[in-house]
């Protein structure tokens, strides 16, 4: 049914459809409507599902880290902060190879505090064993979390997935989108069928300590599983277009990229911006593409070597930087690319940190500052306040 | 075949021998009683420490109940979400929920994820077992490290008589929450032991159980006294035995008090009181925290 909502309500909605049996979070700015609209459809009893109210993020992660131990479908949502205090417990279910899906809303670090939007916080789960998934808008990070859990449960994979959506951009705005019915997403979506629970009629012991001689090869085969997870990520992506008729890429989503000279490479809401600007640019004869990175984890390097080896330059929308690095993309797809033939100068522009809102004007420096040669920069800065070094 | 029947026996006990426990150690003993009592109908949470790190080294285990171990401060955290869970299936009233966790786990890092558990009213069972250090890394100060005990981060030295606080209280502070039922036991008062863990298993809601675990390595004495250095540590008002409900004391095990010193002197972590005359002030002051404790519970009343 199609229906004008706000993105946490889409959210909120699409993981009832989901049928968890457990949910837990703590509030946290800007995901707090996410969980408030949760509280309300178990509330009302339209979602089945134990609503654990804890006292910290870190307690949300491990309460969902029992409830899926225990065999039942979990969710829980967070951001920045939140995301950081869970990170100790996010490690330790990846590590004990349970499937969960948790929203990541995107927010700044602190310090500065700041609650606004950038992609700091998630970026820095990166080695984590979750999977990452970025969406552009309300309809992809809805028809996202119905497939994260497909993807998630999957025997191949066992790997919790983080959704990421970018705070205030999209966790409140309101758009049109398309809501799947129960019917629909029970099809597409069965009951959560967990190899190993824990179960007294069974009983199994459950994160056992590992010596040197046995830790390494546990972590080889999360990550051989989180490479050989990109190969379902793009099946659930067919299978989701074969049900609901939604195609939004799998793990990436070339727009004009095909004769770009210029491909412009980005996560999230920024997305739909830098495709808005490739149109007003070609309209002026400029051969900009755009290439969408929808799965961050596993890291889709084929998939980058083949959309960006034609182009004359890549630049890539950085919004998180590796403080005494650069940029965190741009460092990762520079080594996907090296090597190959043909191999582009990839740009690294920072921009948007702390919900500063990414306009045509920075876009257009950008585009300058990279057609003039820089590799690594902040993009739209206000240099009247920065503080003489 | 004898064999398989001792076996089906070890499995319903649901901790098994074999583990890799010290000799002497007080908290293997505990829990075993603990899980004889709890039966097979349990899931276990367990929080880092020595418990799970000589209970589980992969690929064994000494568990024969499911069981999982996640971090140190989130056992009750976990539980909390296993409950959940089993209330989601229609198990809840089948399977008893069981965490555990030391001292440290439980007093120090683990204080807020518990209250969360406590206050939010799950039907776990939290039992904290308390040697009173952080001994799983080396005989640590925690929280529940008693006044004038030396550890390897509140040694005893020129300028130092050992820990110079009294133990955190959370058997109070757990009582506090208002749950049906907390307790303090000792693994050297068997049937009083197995008396409370039944109570607790029993009581539909939070459960906070804290068992006094004594620790030869981390308390320096000879292994085969563990069993009377805790009676000692009860029978000298340090460790009342006292049981909650819905916040109020209900009972207390009345003891004929011993002078703290035969309870201090076996003990290496307190031999350095024994050494001086300012020292024989601060086994004043520890008579001082046990005759409070005797009036306060009217232990000898």
């Amino acid at each position: 049914m199609r229906k004008m909502i706000e993105g946490s309500r889409a959210v909120a909605e699409a993981v009832g459809l989901c049928r968890p049996g457990v949910i837990s979070a703590y509030p946290i700015t800007p995901q707090t409507h996410i969980v408030e609209e949760l509280s309300q459809l178990v509330a009302d009893g339209d979602i089945e599902a134990e609503y654990v109210r804890v006292e910290s993020e870190h307690s949300a992660a491990s309460v969902c880290l029992g409830a899926v131990a225990g065999g039942v479908r979990a969710y829980s949502a967070t951001t920045s902060q939140g995301l950081m205090l869970m990170a100790e417990v996010l490690y330790n279910i990846a590590g004990m190879r349970l499937p969960l899906v948790i929203t990541g809303v995107n927010r700044a670090m602190s310090a500065p505090l700041s609650i606004w939007n950038d992609q700091q916080d998630t970026l820095a789960l990166r080695d984590s064993g979750w999977l990452q998934l970025y969406a552009e808008n309300s309809q992809e990070v809805l028809d996202m979390h119905i497939q994260a859990y497909k993807i998630s449960e999957d025997d191949r994979v066992l790997l919790p997935a983080l959704v990421c959506m970018d705070g205030f951009i999209l966790t409140h705005t309101y758009e049109t989108v398309d809501m799947p019915t129960q019917e629909e997403v029970d099809a597409f979506l069965p009951p959560y069928n967990p190899l190993y629970e824990l179960d007294p009629k069974d009983p199994y012991t459950l994160g056992a300590f590992a010596g040197p001689e046995m830790y390494q090869e546990m972590r080889y085969e999360i990550q051989r599983d989180a490479l050989a997870a990109k190969a379902v990520v793009k099946e659930v992506a067919k299978d989701f277009q074969a049900a609901f008729g939604r195609w939004m890429g799998d793990v990436v989503e070339p727009y004009q990229c095909d004769d770009a000279e210029t491909i412009y490479v980005a996560m999230g809401s920024v997305v739909g911006t830098l495709k808005d600007w490739a149109d007003i640019r070609r309209e002026r004869g400029g051969k900009i593409g755009v290439l969408k990175l929808r799965c961050y984890r596993p890291f889709p390097q084929d998939e980058l070597r083949e959309a960006l080896s034609g182009a004359k330059r890549v630049v890539v929308l950085e919004k998180a930087v590796s403080v005494g690095a650069y940029g965190i993309l741009s460092a990762e797809i520079r080594a996907a690319l090296y090597g190959q033939p043909n191999t582009p100068p990839v740009h690294a522009a920072v921009t948007g940190l702390g919900g500063r809102d990414v306009t045509f004007e920075i876009l257009d420096e950008m585009q300058e500052r990279a057609q003039a040669g820089e590799m690594d920069f902040f993009a739209g800065l206000r240099e009247e306040l920065l503080e003489a070094s | 075949m004898p064999a398989t029947k001792e076996f089906t026996y070890e499995l319903e006990r649901g901790f098994l021998p074999g583990h890799r426990a010290c000799a002497g150690c007080g908290q293997a003993t505990a829990v075993r009683l603990v899980m004889e009592v709890a039966g097979p109908n349990v899931v276990v949470t367990n929080a880092t420490g020595c418990l799970e790190v000589f209970s589980t080294p992969h690929p064994e285990s000494a568990w024969g109940v499911p069981w999982v171990h996640s971090l140190f401060e989130n056992a009750s955290a976990v539980a909390a979400g296993l409950e959940a869970a089993l209330k989601h299936k229609g198990k809840l009233d089948e399977i008893r929920v069981l965490a555990f966790g030391g001292d440290g786990a439980t007093l120090d890092i683990g204080f807020g994820p518990l209250s969360g558990v406590l206050e939010r009213g799950h039907d776990v069972a939290y039992f904290c077992m308390d040697n009173e250090a952080y001994m799983n890394t080396g005989v640590q100060r925690s929280g529940s490290t008693p006044f004038g005990a030396a550890t390897t981060t509140s040694p005893a030295g020129r300028r130092s008589f050992g820990e110079d606080r009294p133990k955190k209280d959370l058997p109070a502070i757990a009582a506090a929450h208002g749950i049906p039922y907390v307790a303090t036991a000792s693994m050297s008062i068997v049937a009083d032991l197995r008396r409370k863990t039944k109570k607790a298993l029993d009581t539909r809601g939070p459960k906070y159980v804290q068992i006094h675990v004594p620790c030869p390595p981390g308390w320096g004495y000879d292994e085969k006294d563990t069993v009377d250095i805790g009676r000692m540590a009860v029978d000298c008002g340090l460790y009342p035995l006292v049981e909650w409900e819905n916040g109020e004391v209900v009972r207390v095990r009345k003891i004929k008090p011993i002078p703290v010193e035969e309870y201090l002197k076996p003990q290496r972590r307190f031999r350095h009181l024994f050494r001086s005359d300012a020292g024989k002030e601060q086994i004043a002051k520890i008579q001082e925290l046990a005759q409070a404790n005797i009036e306060k519970y009217g232990l000898a009343d």
